[in-house]
């Protein structure tokens, strides 16, 4: 806002001469203003979120199968019984944990060097790299689960024949076979198609880190390292949190690759999977919309941690203040 | 042909403007015929919709033709499911429970054809219609198009798995494959002469239909006691056939010749397996000939591999004792919410005609279920195994039938995969116990 005077950094304190608390009538014609025109596109999220989502819940507390729809019977919070109660579910949602969290620490790391890349290169080939690290999200996730499961298929892939010189890989690996080599292929997949996601998200905010500083710390004597930890990154912990924040939500949601590649063989269901198949498989929508409530609220709850765990600000990730 | 209808609109969005232009013409008449559906009550030709799962075109010209043949009473035009089985199954209940009357007539896998009917998705069968159906069809097709001692189908064709083999491996190995074998020969022939069986390990339908065969050979069947209430179903896993099922899929899945790839090994790369040099025996269904016909023509295949396939009835599990192979294939259904009930069930007479089954068969490679198309000459030149086939689907059982297919299968999915780590002692126990706990709905799937 452009009456912001007081010094950048710091909490929000008022100024000694604020006047007492009162809405001038200016303020409440900003007001309004601001209302009228964040309500339309808030109308709009209420309808297409929170109605989907209140009448999941609703949903959740019958006993309701869609061939059977006369026989639906309020049975309360029965169904999270059913679902906390049975290993599978903590079996899932393990596995999408871990997914979660080697695929974000990759993406992270990989895509901070894909970010620093693009922030160095020259302004003439800038555009081109930066269209060429975009293509992989543009691709559509089934796609590319198709593209990924078909290089490291049995019969069709050509993985096992061009990476027989490593340990481990010869021309009867079956990557589908096993948990743990469906895992590395689910994660490789999600990893080559969401880095470009995180590396953007991260070149912005490399672009917010001040030159001065960076010129302040070499004059010091600073090497690239230091400047790296102590210049760069804490400039930037507010986007790369962000990035975080972004992407572990949609980790967590992982379905597609899972879905093309095993169908949930070798215990790879992700809770999503779970949800698709107790409401689209066997039709029960009581018990879906119950997994589809509890992945809702484990959403809920990684945003609200990552927020006030790590103080992530989005109003300063988008340059506000 | 279909094809040859179908190429200038394909062809049309990419290459020349003038085929583009008749691409949009195209477009339009589909549009106008879309118009004349909905204004089908003004009386207009009413249009009938045809939910095909994916063949090669014979669907629709079958419609084509039916179309023609039914001289303006009515056209029948056909919408494409998805391709696996589960897939249309979901969309078309998705639909018919939002009370669709779009949907006339559709093509259905006979596993989920009591769960549509039991949900009241299907339009009853008239009288009449129903005998004139069912004359000369083979007994397991009729089967798989009822439900609780009524036809709630019309049987179109009839799927069956055979037991495809190796002359020169037979031979070899001394197997006398003009009698019936059992799995037990197929195991020892195959480890003598060190090649592949190919069955479908892969945690999917397939893996239900395979073991649906073992136990429905030996004499049992996955649900002993059926019921529509999903709390008395009663479980025939633990049985003594069960076991014995449990045992054999065991004994393949470790005999070392099934290939690096059992627990993901699916109809299609089972025949793959099989084109290979290390290809012995293989149960699966009889488009592998038209595929072996297929990779030759595309230089893929050598001539003197498919001189060499041959097929007998699926194997026994135990000695004497006749096999029950799988039946599979497509019924039709009237959709209970159409608005043409009549017309579509005159459809369904047209499209299961004895001439268009053999053409089908011929064309397309689905077996027909109309028994007297076996006797077409042409259909034994295309299919020189028809015989077989006609045997197999004679002999043929049916999966569990259940409006609650989708957890049976499911848990039998769930528990039995992979397949190399089956303890026929405890594997059936646990199966068991997950499958009701899944139909008292008080476990996940």
């Amino acid at each position: 806002m452009s009456t912001t005077t007081l010094p950048p950094a710091g909490k929000k304190t008022e100024p000694v001469s604020a006047p007492e608390r009162h809405t001038s009538d200016r303020a409440k014609a900003e007001r309004k203003l601001g209302w009228l025109l964040a309500g339309p596109a808030l109308a709009v999220m209420l309808l297409v979120t929170a109605y989907p989502i209140a009448q999941a819940f609703y949903d959740s507390l019958f006993d309701y199968r869609l061939t059977d729809p006369e026989n639906r019977s309020f049975t309360g919070l029965s169904n999270y019984g059913v679902i906390l109660s049975d290993p599978l579910w903590w079996t899932a949602m393990g596995v999408t944990a871990l997914i979660t969290l080697i695929t974000v620490a990759v993406e992270l790391v990989l895509g901070f060097a894909l970010a620093l890349v693009m922030n160095k290169a020259l302004r003439s080939i800038r555009p081109v790299l930066r269209a060429a690290i975009l293509i992989p999200y543009a691709v559509i996730t089934v796609v590319s689960a198709f593209a990924w499961q078909f290089a490291f298929d049995i019969n069709t892939g050509f993985v096992n024949s061009w990476f027989a010189w490593l340990p481990g890989v010869d021309p009867s690996t079956d990557w589908f076979g096993d948990f743990g080599t469906s895992i590395f292929v689910i994660c490789l997949a999600e990893i080559w198609k969401t880095t470009p996601f995180i590396s953007l998200l991260l070149l912005a905010g490399l672009a917010q880190v001040p030159e001065v500083l960076q010129e302040a710390a070499q004059v010091d004597g600073a090497t690239w390292w230091q400047r790296m930890r102590r210049v760069t990154l804490p400039n930037m912990k507010a986007a790369i949190m962000v990035a975080l924040l972004f992407r572990t939500l949609d980790a967590f949601r992982v379905f597609d690759s899972i879905f093309i590649m095993t169908a949930g063989a070798n215990s790879t269901e992700s809770v999503s999977f779970l949800a698709y198949r107790q409401t689209i498989s066997r039709l029960e929508i009581g018990l879906g919309s119950a997994v589809s409530v509890l992945l809702f609220l484990v959403v809920v709850l990684i945003a609200f941690s990552f927020i006030k765990g790590f103080k992530v600000d989005l109003a300063q990730a988008r340059g506000e203040r | 042909m279909p094809s040859r209808e179908f190429h200038p609109r394909r062809r049309g969005a990419g290459r020349s403007p003038g085929l583009r232009a008749l691409g949009a013409g195209a477009a339009a008449v589909v549009l106008a015929s879309g118009l004349a559906a909905c204004g089908g009550g003004d009386g207009g030709v009413p249009v009938l919709n045809w939910y095909t799962n994916p063949d090669s075109g014979g669907q629709a010209e079958i419609a084509a033709r039916c179309t023609e043949a039914a001289e303006g009473r009515y056209t029948i035009s056909t919408s494409v499911l998805p391709r696996e089985a589960s897939a249309q199954r979901e969309q078309l209940v998705r639909r018919l429970a939002a009370n669709d009357s779009s949907i006339d007539i559709m093509s259905l896998d006979p596993p989920f054809i009591p769960e549509f009917a039991q949900a009241g998705f299907l339009a009853p069968v008239p009288g009449d219609v129903a005998e004139r159906v069912t004359e000369d069809v083979v007994e397991s097709a009729v089967e798989g198009s009822t439900w609780d001692g009524e036809l709630v189908t019309v049987p179109f064709w009839a799927n069956t798995q055979l037991l495809w083999y190796r002359t020169s491996v037979a031979e070899a190995a001394g197997l006398d494959m003009s009698q019936p074998v059992t799995w037990d020969q197929i195991i020892q022939a195959a480890q003598d002469q060190d090649v592949l069986i190919g069955v479908q390990g892969i945690r999917a339908e397939a893996l239900t239909v395979w073991f649906n065969a073992l136990i429905e050979s030996a004499g049992g069947s996955i649900i002993a006691e059926n019921s529509t209430d999903p709390e008395q179903i009663q479980l025939g896993l633990t049985s003594e056939a069960g076991i014995r099922a449990a045992e054999v899929m065991r004994d393949i899945s470790t005999s070392g010749q099934v290939g690096p790839a059992l627990s993901t090994a699916n109809e299609d790369s089972t025949a793959t397996g099989f084109e290979s040099d290390q290809g012995g025996f293989m149960v699966n269904y009889p488009f592998v000939y038209p595929r072996g016909l297929a990779a030759v023509e595309a230089g893929t295949l050598d001539q003197a591999t498919v001189d060499d396939y041959a097929a007998t009835v699926y194997p026994q599990v135990d000695a004497g004792t006749e096999s029950a192979p799988p039946y599979g294939g497509i019924n039709l259904g009237v959709g209970a919410f159409s608005e043409h009930p009549d017309l579509a069930y005159e459809a369904t007479e047209c499209i299961t005609t004895t001439e268009n089954q053999s053409y089908y068969f011929t064309t397309n490679g689905n077996p027909a279920s109309d028994s007297t198309v076996y006797e077409d000459p042409e259909v034994l030149e295309a299919f020189p195994q028809a015989p077989v086939i006609l045997q197999s689907l004679q002999q043929a059982a049916p999966r569990p039938q259940t409006p609650y297919y989708s957890e049976v299968s499911g848990g039998i999915q769930r528990v039995y995969h992979p397949t190399s780590s089956i303890d026929p002692e405890q594997t059936p126990q646990d199966a068991t116990e997950l499958i009701e706990a899944v139909l008292r709905k008080e476990q996940l799937l």
